[in-house]
């Protein structure tokens, strides 16, 4: 086992992928010589060459619409949208077009579609560049939604959406792409709508999802020091959300805290929440509370961000109330 | 068109079709007028010369993206009226099981891949199933059928310039009927012809009277020698007319009574009948024949749309997503 920094992993379940099954092609705005402007295809066209690592327009609509009509004739497209807040241009055809496809046709398409696009963390890239989006997509029947929280399952999850025949968003995160950690050597592929314990624990139970999952890890270990005991699941998958793995460690700790880097009002933690809520409220001692960013555009000064974008500070305070008799 | 082109096998079988189309368009707008169809429709009465010559242009293995007004262009391409018209009745045995209706009306069988309820966002899954055929080296061509109400969304022109730059095989077909909804070309349009807009992605294009069917077919034989030669887009615009409202239902106030007349003046089936009566090319009884055959077509399909039988409610969660399960 090699240790690999996450956009690495990203390009390697790529590059493998394709390798793999020449249906797979690349679609994006600088994703063919210049390697992506993260770097996550570099290498890719000259291995493939310019048909299937195809640099696109800044069309980014017409290009979600052209991997829909080229996965409906069998093709796998993997479509790199710079960066999450743009997914605002691409909403039609991921949520009237991608997502119905299969349905509207009464099941005569097949989408094996893959959006993959990132957002970060308190990096100060502005209010158009920054957003935690996932919730949007979340709502719509017919789409998969995940957001690896690390170069593990920033591999393992791209290769398991290249695979899947439905359309798939990936939600990285570039704040971690230069995050190494170990990656296995051999292939592997992680389930789409599994989330993962971290971390065991006994006393709070805290679900994260994305870059949420460090910050939760980094809290779990800064507690444990004051004789707190917290279990860490990763969601991994914003939709479906694994109740399953939540409610089993309910029933261990009782008690819930849900971190995500998006806002909370109508966020993936809103749902999660209202779910275990309904099926799983005789499991809890406290109240569920989610940490999230506060109700605002996200500022591009470092202070203003830290104040709108919570870390494991944040989550501390929520496992302390959680706590609290 | 010089008349030795004028092949009377071709034009019969143009005729045919339009007069399917025709009449299964009459029986729906009954049908709907009676409240046995939910929902709303959208007719192409009066535009079927284009879907009849695009349609007679295409082999039965090209793709086909359609539009809201799609029911000519899905039967013209040779689907079966009595699963189109199980769909537009809401039943299971439809193309789409029920769960499309009128307006996504795709039947993939025959080459239908979608009919799109949202004006233009069909546009780029043509250009993207043309891709996939130029990626696969394989030698059909894709084509997607718009509205000029279309020509005006971002993603027609961000279609036209990737399909143009990457010289996919993508016929564009616009259907200017003069209208998008209400709101005539003048005062939707910068630029009324779509031809000229087409310039600016140096698309060949090519501007004909879509009253015709065989001025359609020519055009859009003409185009898809280009086009199947490697040679990228092209671009027909058919000049049309709408004889009925936008949905049907649409009292069509913004429509002078000159202009309903002038419409009704140029209903393709009346022209082309004529035309080849004129011509000699069709007799009085081969006319009442063709129109009987398409009567009788029509009617054995509607009856079955009406007996069919509606989907299962239990069925209703189903194809959400693929499961691998699933055998297709
Ligand atoms: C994006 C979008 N905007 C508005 C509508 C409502 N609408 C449905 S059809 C139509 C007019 C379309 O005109 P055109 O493309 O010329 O097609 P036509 O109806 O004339 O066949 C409009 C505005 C829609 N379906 N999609
Ligand atoms: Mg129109």
């Amino acid at each position: 086992m090699a240790e690999k920094r996450y956009v690495r992993a990203v390009n390697e379940a790529l590059c493998e992928e394709m390798e793999r099954d020449p249906a797979v092609c690349l679609l994006g705005v600088d994703v063919g010589a210049p390697g992506g402007p993260f770097g996550a295809t570099r290498g890719l066209q000259e291995r493939f060459g310019p048909q299937r690592v195809r640099d696109t327009p800044i069309s980014e609509a017409a290009v979600v619409g052209l991997a829909i009509g080229a996965a409906t004739l069998g093709l796998r497209p993997v479509v790199e949208v710079m960066f999450m807040d743009f997914l605002a241009l691409v909403m039609d055809q991921l949520v009237n077009q991608a997502a119905k496809m299969r349905y509207m046709t009464g099941g005569q398409a097949r989408l094996p579609l893959v959006v993959r696009t990132q957002t970060g963390y308190r990096d100060s890239a502005g209010p158009q560049h920054a957003q935690s989006l996932e919730a949007w997509l979340t709502h719509v029947p017919g789409l998969k939604v995940v957001m690896p929280s690390g170069p593990y399952e920033a591999k393992g999850l791209l290769k398991a959406a290249i695979r899947d025949d439905n359309p798939v968003i990936v939600v990285e995160n570039r704040t971690l792409y230069g995050l190494a950690e170990e990656v296995p050597d051999e292939e592997y592929v992680l389930p789409l709508e599994r989330a993962a314990v971290k971390r065991e624990g006994q006393d709070v139970t805290i679900a994260s999802i994305g870059i949420m999952v460090r910050e939760a890890l980094a809290a779990a270990e800064a507690l444990a020091t004051r004789g707190i005991s917290c279990e860490v699941i990763d969601l991994r998958s914003a939709n479906p959300l694994d109740l399953q793995t939540v409610r089993t460690s309910l029933e261990k700790t009782s008690r819930l805290v849900i971190a995500h880097s998006a806002t909370r009002c109508g966020g993936v933690g809103a749902e999660l929440a209202a779910a275990l809520g309904e099926e799983a409220f005789y499991l809890l001692d406290a109240p569920i509370t989610r940490v999230g960013a506060a109700f605002a555009p996200i500022p591009f000064s470092p202070p203003l961000e830290r104040a709108i974008v919570p870390d494991r500070t944040a989550i501390i305070a929520a496992v302390e109330r959680v706590l609290t008799p | 068109m010089p008349a030795e082109q004028l092949d009377g096998e071709v034009a019969r079988h143009l005729l045919a079709t339009m007069l399917i189309i025709r009449a299964f368009e009459e029986a729906v707008r009954d049908h709907f007028a009676a409240k046995h169809i939910p929902g709303f429709i959208h007719l192409s009465i009066g535009q079927e010369a284009v879907a009849a010559g695009l349609a007679s242009a295409l082999e039965r293995d090209d793709y086909l993206y359609v539009t809201h007004r799609g029911h000519g262009h899905v039967i013209a391409k040779g689907a079966d009226l009595k699963r189109v018209a199980a769909e537009i009745f809401g039943k299971a045995a439809g193309y789409c099981r029920g769960r499309g209706g009128s307006m996504h009306i795709a039947a993939f069988e025959v080459g239908v891949l979608g009919a799109n309820g949202v004006v233009g966002a069909g546009l780029p899954h043509a250009a993207g199933a043309a891709w996939a055929l130029q990626l696969q080296g394989r030698q059909q061509v894709a084509v997607a059928v718009f509205g000029d109400g279309a020509v005006n969304t971002g993603i027609f022109h961000e279609t036209a310039n990737i399909a143009a730059l990457w010289r996919l095989p993508l016929l564009l077909l616009c259907e200017n009927n003069g209208y998008a909804e209400f709101t005539p070309l003048s005062v939707h349009a910068a630029v009324e012809s779509v031809t000229e807009r087409a310039a600016a992605y140096r698309l060949p294009a090519w501007r004909v009277d879509g009253q015709d069917p065989l001025a359609v077919r020519a055009a859009v034989c003409e185009a898809l020698k280009r086009v199947r030669a490697g040679e990228g887009p092209a671009l027909v615009e058919c000049l049309t007319w709408r004889l009925r409202g936008h949905y049907e239902g649409d009292p069509q106030r913004y429509r002078s009574p000159s202009e309903l007349q002038e419409a009704a003046a140029h209903d393709p089936l009346r022209l082309f009948a004529e035309r080849l009566r004129r011509e000699a090319l069709l007799s009085e009884s081969e006319e009442a024949a063709l129109a009987a055959q398409a009567r009788e077509a029509v009617a054995e399909a509607i009856a079955y749309a009406q007996e069919a039988a509606f989907p299962d409610p239990a069925s209703a969660l189903e194809d959400v997503l693929y499961q691998p399960s699933e055998a297709g």
